[in-house]
């Protein structure tokens, strides 16, 4: 039942904003941050009791329509749990960093940002593959609105790209779906499309190969790696800044979720025979993303790019198939949605002082912004990996597990970090050091800012120095294909 | 020794206040806590140090917590205490110490005092980290860390874009250098399951043979590590830039202690090395060359503090060569020595540039003999420990050591001997040219503000050290004392020699000195030496390095991120895009209003299909 | 040798060009629509020839739902015609032709 809250109370706080704008522009905001903030702590809540044996915490299961095999099934292990969290964490700080920054329709904002996150809710508790689809939808149409209505400039251009891009990714999958629905039943006679009847279909070598194409293209469209990365720049740098953090820190999450809970079990086979192409794919998307957002000149652009290289590490993890790649692939989804949600968030509290966005108009804003400076320096340098902060832990594990599966891959791979140190250094450089071109005289941190900072520091750090609890709530869940190469 | 904890956490600390509270202590409060928490680190290790050598233990280990623990992959955040990391904790914490009280002095009229402290301490910390570390991953983490660190510092007056540039510089070469070494880790994973550096060093041996091709690759990419972090060939260029932070900077990062780290390192995984003929080999061929050519470029350079740089450059090729002809505890006394010298003569450099306004250039300087009395002589004797004038200098005998062993010890050689006093000639050479540019000759600028107490005294205490830290390891011929490498035996083996006698020992000492006294002779009669300008641009830029890295690396990549801002992957949806759109406009111009064009549509269409129709009835 | 089935269809096939081509040249709509009438009676004779020809009366059923049909049409057209009329002031189709896509 605690599932089925999960997600049913940010519904119905959606369109409780919704409705209470009519009374008050300040409602909203509050009813949005209380759900959210009680959503945090009952996950919290949960995932300091839960020391289930098996790999699911909780099931829950509702027929839903049960002449096709449909259900309304959700079920949690330590995956799920942590990606819940981190949900509902990132929610709430989106919730603050809109907080003075969405001044028109308010209640309508509020309302789609629950929703965008009731949708991820759902996708990270699914197990039925038709509700997986339809909240893969539920969340799109949302975050649609998210940039279309409150982004900047280009913003139905950038929206209408996003919607274009999962929206073609989304049907391959849901094609997909259906193939492998019609394959289970073809071999088995039964109709289903529950997750866990529907794990170790028998069917053809080419036929798991091409439905698991379907489901890839959606995830890594979503992902996004390299060649289906270009929307997300622009959606990133159009969409408002809460947008910008969902968007980064848990849309593209769910790419990754779906690789490692839909992709690797359900077709093991394949998995293996497309693995390198895969893993050069992503090495590729870490090299060209970092140097794309080398040439960048818009901080949120700059950072979009990043996500296209940080996201490559996730590819380069999920298919080289063992304990340490996956444990990684696990952290830099966590520690990815956490750095680049704050550098957003960073770039949104500058464009609030500053109205711009463009690298060559700062400069110098050391002195009148050190607090920034310093959160900023923070995350800069979680973005470049250094050690002692959570992403460094991700992308060692990541390398160090896919070294084992293909050397010269992770080779280039690792000369992204490289790359990685040439971009974000340039962040810091354009941004707060140098001389000041106008000026400034700019208030640091604000109270609401510091509330949203502070904790993302804590978070960030106390990753890279004791992530154990993280991997061991990830480690019961780990599919077994992710280790099939088990390290000698 | 359990309160070990405290000697890196204290610094971590340190930087964590300052970088809370640093608006609310002032100036004072700032100096305490900065200066405070690496002394008191300094006093742990010396209790611990004490304690453990009492203790009589080999190595001691002090587990914290867990780190990582992934299948059968565990990394713990342990502390390891043996003799080689507490040789290197004392220099760091006792210099780092020194170096900080000088610092109240010299950055005392700074506006960003605090931020200075705060990663003045952070640097300490971790570099206390990556000595102390117990496993691989753990010293990686100092590792970056003092990257961090240096990049702060060298940027630290950040209004100018160069400095700016340089921090970058010094990062990202050097992280050029971790990039291998991470991928040396990763192959230790793979092989030992393990990063832990006393399980790696036992199961080296059972894993491979010597030579084998694996240890072969780990130990180039952990010299990759090295040379990254040590500004050895060829990644030295960073460290003559990184000169653009402050002077104390320069003294503790980027000559005590955090450029060393590369021979740490390389002692640490000494097995490793061991056995791996062909990688050893390189070491001490890559520290051969960079002393030779370190040495030349400092002899050129008009700044004062790149005359410096490039002296450690080259004074930590020889700690490299030590190191590859196997005299590992050679290279770590030379390394003490230099650590006192060379912090002593950045110091004292510091201290002269502020009484010149922040002047820097050496022929600017000149008959500071009379003006600072008190830096001359602390300077003279440090600059003596550099050139190693015989008998009475720290450094004679640490690099009396390295020569010799040089071209007595098993894998050494001929070649790396005459290199080796080749290098301690130029050492002369370059050394009296800087004394008697700046301390000799007529005054060109006037002194307007002499060190205070807080600078000096540090600078006495280093001057005592750089003479006296010589005698705890005295050659055959002199003595025999061998205090620093009968503590280190337990970690890094004895070297082993061939075709040594006394009367070679003394022959090699004599070349030595003689070429030492020579090289000092022939600058103080024929200064400035002619040079052709072509010779000398090229030696004072390094040998051209930098030029060639521009252009083969840094242009390319410039130029292909700014011909690709655009994203040229993204010209194809938008190409497609394009396309759609097209069809889109020939589809909607069809619809017109204009009735007789549907009627003719029509009409057309029934036509078509009709034919159709009737050809097919025909046809068939 | 022309039958009479020949000689009907013929007609009919001219009667149905004659009312394209003048759908197609005039612009007046009045006459547009006298013209599809044309069309459809040209249709209805078809059918008749063929019904007699083949001697069934299914032909002739059709031509009463084409009569039936044609007049409902010409009374919608008219009224749609008219209303077109008091809106535009004219019965020429290119300027009634506003509700392009």
């Amino acid at each position: 039942m605690i599932l089925f809250l999960f997600i049913l109370i940010p519904v119905l706080g959606a369109f409780a904003a919704w409705l209470s704008a009519a009374w008050n522009k300040k409602l909203p905001r509050w009813i949005a941050l209380m759900v959210l903030v009680f959503e945090l702590a009952m996950a919290t809540a949960f995932w300091s009791e839960a020391v289930g044996d098996g790999s699911w915490y909780v099931t829950f299961i509702r027929p839903w329509m049960p002449r096709f095999g449909i259900s309304f099934s959700l079920a949690m292990d330590g995956l799920s749990l942590l990606m819940l969290i981190l949900t509902f964490f990132l929610g709430a700080l989106s919730v603050l960093v809109s907080w003075n920054e969405i001044k028109e329709r308010t209640g309508f904002f509020f309302f789609n940002l629950l929703f965008v996150l009731a949708g991820i809710t759902g996708v990270f508790l699914t197990m039925d593959l038709f509700l997986f689809y339809f909240f893969w939808e539920v969340m799109l149409i949302p975050m649609y609105f998210l940039i279309g209505i409150w982004g900047h400039g280009n913003r139905l251009y950038a929206a209408l790209k996003f919607f274009i891009f999962t929206q073609a990714g989304g049907l391959l999958m849901l094609l997909a779906i259906l193939g492998l629905y019609f394959v289970h039943a073809q071999s088995t006679g039964v109709f289903t499309f529950n997750y866990f009847d529907l794990l170790n279909t028998p069917m053809a070598q080419e036929t798991g190969r091409w439905l698991m194409l379907g489901f890839l293209i959606a995830f890594i469209v979503k992902l996004p790696a390299f060649p289906f990365h270009t929307w997300l720049p622009d959606a990133h740098t159009e969409a408002p800044t809460a947008g910008s953090v969902v968007l980064a820190g848990l849309l593209l999450k769910t790419g990754a979720y779906g690789i490692l809970r839909f992709v690797l079990p359900l077709f093991p086979e394949a998995s293996q025979y497309f693995a390198p192409y895969i893993m050069l794919l992503g090495a590729i998307g870490i090299l060209y993303g970092g140097k794309l957002a080398y040439a960048q000149t818009d901080f949120k652009r700059l950072v979009a790019y990043t996500s296209v290289s940080h996201m490559g590490f996730v590819l380069v993890g999920a298919f080289a198939f063992n304990e340490l790649a996956y444990q990684g692939v696990v952290m830099q989804m966590i520690t990815h949605g956490i750095s680049t949600g704050a550098l957003f968030m960073i770039a949104g509290s500058l464009y609030d002082r500053l109205h711009t966005r463009e690298l060559e108009e700062m400069g110098g804003l050391w002195p009148a912004l050190p607090g920034m400076g310093v959160v900023t320096m923070v995350f800069v340098m979680a973005s470049l990996g250094l050690p002692g902060l959570g992403n460094f832990i991700a992308e060692f594990l990541i390398l160090a597990g896919s070294w084992q599966a293909q050397p010269w891959i992770t080779v280039a791979a690792t000369i992204g970090l490289v790359v990685a140190t040439v971009y974000s250094l340039r962040i810091m450089q354009k941004v707060f050091f140098g001389v000041s071109v106008r000026e400034y005289k700019l208030p640091d941190l604000s109270l609401r800012e510091a509330l949203m900072f502070v904790p993302l520091v804590i978070v960030i750090i106390w990753l890279g120095v004791y992530p154990q609890p993280v991997i061991n709530t990830a480690k019961p869940a780990t599919p077994a294909v992710a280790v099939h190469f088990t390290s000698k | 020794m359990n309160w070990m904890y405290l000697v890196p956490a204290m610094p971590f600390l340190g930087a964590l206040l300052l970088v809370l509270f640093s608006k609310k202590i002032g100036k004072t409060g700032v100096s305490l806590i900065g200066c405070g928490s690496v002394g008191i680190a300094a006093l742990v290790t010396i209790v611990a140090g004490l304690q453990f050598m009492n203790s009589g233990l080999q190595q001691f280990s002090l587990p914290l917590w867990n780190w990582l623990s992934v299948g059968n992959f565990n990394i713990g955040i342990t502390l390891h205490l043996d003799a080689l990391s507490l040789a290197f904790t004392f220099v760091i914490t006792f210099v780092g110490f020194l170096i900080h009280v000088y610092s109240t002095g010299y950055m005392a009229e700074d506006p960003d005092f605090a931020r200075f402290f705060a990663s003045m301490n952070l640097f300490v910390g971790a570099m206390l980290m990556l000595v102390l570390a117990d496993n691989l991953l753990l010293l990686y983490f100092g590792w970056e860390g003092v990257g961090l660190c240096s990049y702060l510092l060298i940027g630290f007056w950040y209004k100018d874009p160069a400095n700016g540039a340089a921090a970058r510089k010094a990062f990202i070469v050097t992280r050029v250098g971790d990039t291998a070494m991470a991928i040396a880790l990763f192959l230790l994973v793979q092989h030992t399951g393990s990063l832990q550096l006393t399980d790696i060093l036992a199961k080296a041996p059972t894993l491979w043979t010597t030579g084998d091709a694996t240890v072969v690759t780990i130990a180039f990419l952990l010299l990759g590590g090295a040379v990254g972090k040590s500004a050895q060939l060829p990644l030295q260029t960073w460290l003559p830039d990184a000169m653009a932070g402050p002077t104390p900077v320069s003294a503790l990062i980027h000559a005590a202690t955090m450029v060393t780290a590369g021979v740490y390192l390389i002692a640490r995984s000494h097995v490793l090395f061991t056995m791996a003929p062909a990688a050893q080999a390189t070491v001490a061929i890559v520290g051969a060359v960079t002393l030779i050519l370190a040495g030349c470029s400092a002899f050129v350079q008009t700044d004062i503090k790149r005359v410096l740089a490039y002296s450690t450059i080259s004074q930590i090729g020889y700690m490299f060569l030590a190191l590859g002809v196997g005299a590992w505890s050679a290279a770590i006394f030379h390394f003490i020595t230099h650590a006192f010298f060379k912090a002593l003569l950045f110091l004292g450099a510091g201290a002269v540039i502020v009484a010149l306004h922040h002047e820097q250039d050496m022929f600017k300087m000149g008959g500071l003999r009379k003006s600072l009395p008190g830096v001359f002589w602390i300077f003279l004797i440090g600059s003596a420990s550099l050139a190693a004038i015989p008998f009475v200098t720290a450094g004679f005998y640490s690099k009396d050591q390295i020569v010799w062993l040089a071209g007595a010890s098993a894998q050494g050689g001929a070649g790396y001997w005459i290199v080796a006093v080749m290098g301690a000639f130029i050492t002369a050479m370059y050394t009296t040219r800087m004394m008697l540019l700046v301390f000799y000759g007529k005054e060109k600028t006037h002194v307007h503000h002499r060190p205070g107490l807080n600078m000096m005294v540090p600078l006495y205490v280093l001057a005592v050290c750089s003479t006296l830290a010589g005698f705890m390891e005295l050659p055959h011929t002199l003595g025999h004392v061998t205090l620093l490498s009968d503590f280190l035996q337990p970690v890094l083996p004895a070297v082993v020699t061939e075709h040594a006698s006394t009367a070679l020992e003394w022959g090699s000492q004599g070349v030595a000195t003689l070429l030492c006294l020579a090289g000092i002779y022939i600058v103080w009669r024929v200064l400035p030496i002619p040079f052709p300008r072509e010779v000398k641009t090229f030696l004072k830029n390094g040998w051209g390095f930098d030029a060639a890295y521009n252009l083969l690396f840094v242009q390319p990549y410039v130029l292909l991120a700014r011909l690709n801002r655009k994203d040229v992957v993204d010209r194809l949806y938008v190409g497609l895009a394009a396309i759609t759109r097209y069809f889109h406009r020939m589809m909607s111009a069809t619809q017109s209003g204009i009735l007789r064009w549907y009627i003719m549509g029509i009409v057309m269409g029934a036509v078509v299909i009709l034919s159709v129709i009737i050809w097919r009835q025909y046809t068939v | 040798m022309i039958t009479s089935t020949t000689a009907g269809l013929v007609l009919a096939g001219i009667l149905f060009t004659m009312g394209l081509v003048s759908m197609l040249i005039r612009r007046n709509l009045i006459f547009m629509l006298v013209s599809v009438e044309v069309m459809l009676n040209a249709a209805g004779l078809a059918f008749i020839v063929a019904a007699s020809r083949w001697g069934q009366p299914e032909g002739q059923v059709m031509f009463m739902f084409i009569l039936a049909m044609a007049a409902a049409e010409v009374s919608v057209g008219l009224a749609l015609i008219l209303q077109l009329y008091h809106q535009l002031k004219t019965l020429d189709s290119d300027e009634a032709s506003k509700m392009n896509g």
